[in-house]
């Protein structure tokens, strides 16, 4: 869902509907009863990949020693703007 | 307004409401701040589990989770959904009689929240691993219960007024709490559900206080159902701390939050003043103010009355289940319908694809 204009679409919720368009009218009447969104998205469960919760750690270890990624990592010497 | 859990909040118009948004902003702030850490993610999963839980932090659904957690929170949360959708029958009766189109647009708008309340739910219990059909067969087949609230009739229009201050005045303060519980999409499904609830109870008490300012007739029609709805919508908590058997396990798990007896005192000291205000009477000789205790002293529901219509023998229970096996069997035939249109587009698709 889109809740307004400029925001990016988040999770709301889950429904059952025989097809795509009946689960977009479903979504509208459950999710949209006081204007809470601008555009919806429907994707059938069935068709999202997920990470495990398992691998979490294999998974996303990566990231976890590149502080250096980070602006804070970096010294800058007293006096120096626009950085 | 209700003990430190909720400290920030005590705007005059809106406490609950206040307390939703605090809840919610709990939940972001848990979130932002981890886990104490003290447990390594790669650690045995019941230790991992039992960090996740005293850090304040949410189970999600692939999480592991002890068996009686999950059973636990299928049990209650469908048990929730349920009840969400068989309350919509008492106030279902009014919306063809209602007083005025003003009034009718409104219930009727209830009365579609209430099913939207249902649906957030079962979307919830089955993230547990438990599909809907199951869930709908076990309360249309009584192995499931219902709130027993709902088991009590609404003989005139004042009584859509009380459902909405007394009986979901009683639910959202249950529920308020539930918005902190440590299941995921259980918390984040009472967020909405109690934001919503919040419209319920004003159109109720704005039902009675035109009732309780109206003829005679009118303020005692509103008098007599708040006579009635009184200690059913007490043992709405459920029996007294002693005798209540899920609770001390839910309260570790941080499913529950305040005991049983906790919360329906809150609920009687809210109540006392709105009372007032609308000019009606709470049927309790016994009830009166302690200043030792900071809180009203009242007189208990009769929880036997409550044990009997839980186990069946209220004044509507056999009405209720028949309503809702009826309309799920009249409903059949539109599920059918909308499954063979879906399997006809299916197919034609994939001979244009073809």
């Amino acid at each position: 869902m889109r809740a307004r204009r400029g925001l990016s679409h988040t999770h709301v919720g889950s429904l059952h509907a025989p097809d795509a368009e009946l689960a977009l009218r479903h979504a509208r009447d459950l999710y949209t009863r006081r204007q809470e969104g601008v555009s919806i998205w429907v994707v059938p469960s069935g068709a999202i990949t997920a990470s495990s919760p398992d691998e979490r750690d294999a998974f996303f270890d990566p990231a976890a020693d590149k502080v250096y990624r980070h602006p804070t990592f970096y010294e800058v010497p007293d006096g120096v703007a626009h950085l | 307004m209700y003990g430190n859990d909720f400290a920030a909040v005590d705007a005059p118009d809106g406490g609950l409401l206040g307390q939703v948004e605090a809840a919610e902003a709990a939940l972001r702030a848990a979130a932002a701040r981890g886990r104490g850490g003290a447990v390594a993610a790669g650690a045995d999963p019941e230790s991992y589990f039992a960090d996740v839980i005293n850090a304040d932090q949410k189970i999600e659904p692939r999480d592991w989770m002890p068996e009686a957690y999950r059973r636990t929170l299928i049990r209650q949360i469908a048990q929730h959904a349920h009840s969400e959708i068989v309350g919509m029958q008492p106030e279902g009766n009014w919306i063809s009689r209602a007083p005025s189109l003003k009034r009718k647009a409104i219930l009727l708008a209830k009365v579609q929240d209430e099913a939207g309340h249902g649906l957030y739910l079962y979307a919830a219990a089955e993230t547990l691993g438990v599909s809907r059909d199951e869930l709908v067969d076990l309360l249309l087949s009584g192995r499931q219960k219902y709130s027993s609230i709902f088991n009590y009739p609404t003989l005139t229009w004042a009584d859509v007024g009380v459902v909405g201050w007394l009986v979901d005045g009683a639910a959202i303060v249950n529920q308020v709490p539930l918005c902190r519980c440590s299941y995921g999409p259980y918390a984040r499904a009472m967020i909405r559900v109690c934001k919503e609830e919040s419209f319920h109870q004003r159109q109720g008490y704005e039902i009675l206080h035109t009732l309780a300012h109206g003829t005679p007739a009118q303020k005692a029609m509103a008098q007599d159902a708040v006579d009635r709805w009184w200690y059913p919508s007490l043992a709405m908590f459920g029996p007294p701390d002693g005798d209540s058997t899920h609770s001390a396990q839910s309260m570790a798990w941080k499913i529950k939050r305040f005991s049983n007896d906790e919360l329906r005192q809150r609920f009687v000291d809210m109540c006392v003043q709105q009372a007032e205000t609308l000019g009606l009477t709470l049927p309790d000789p016994g009830l009166r103010w302690n200043p030792e205790r900071q809180a009203y002293d009242f007189t208990q529901p009769d929880y036997d009355e409550l044990m009997r219509v839980i186990s069946g023998d209220g004044p509507c229970n056999r009405q209720r289940m028949a309503h809702r096996r009826r309309a799920h069997a009249e409903g059949a035939w539109v599920r059918e319908a909308a499954a063979a249109y879906a399997a006809k587009r299916a197919r034609h698709e994939e001979r244009v694809a073809a």
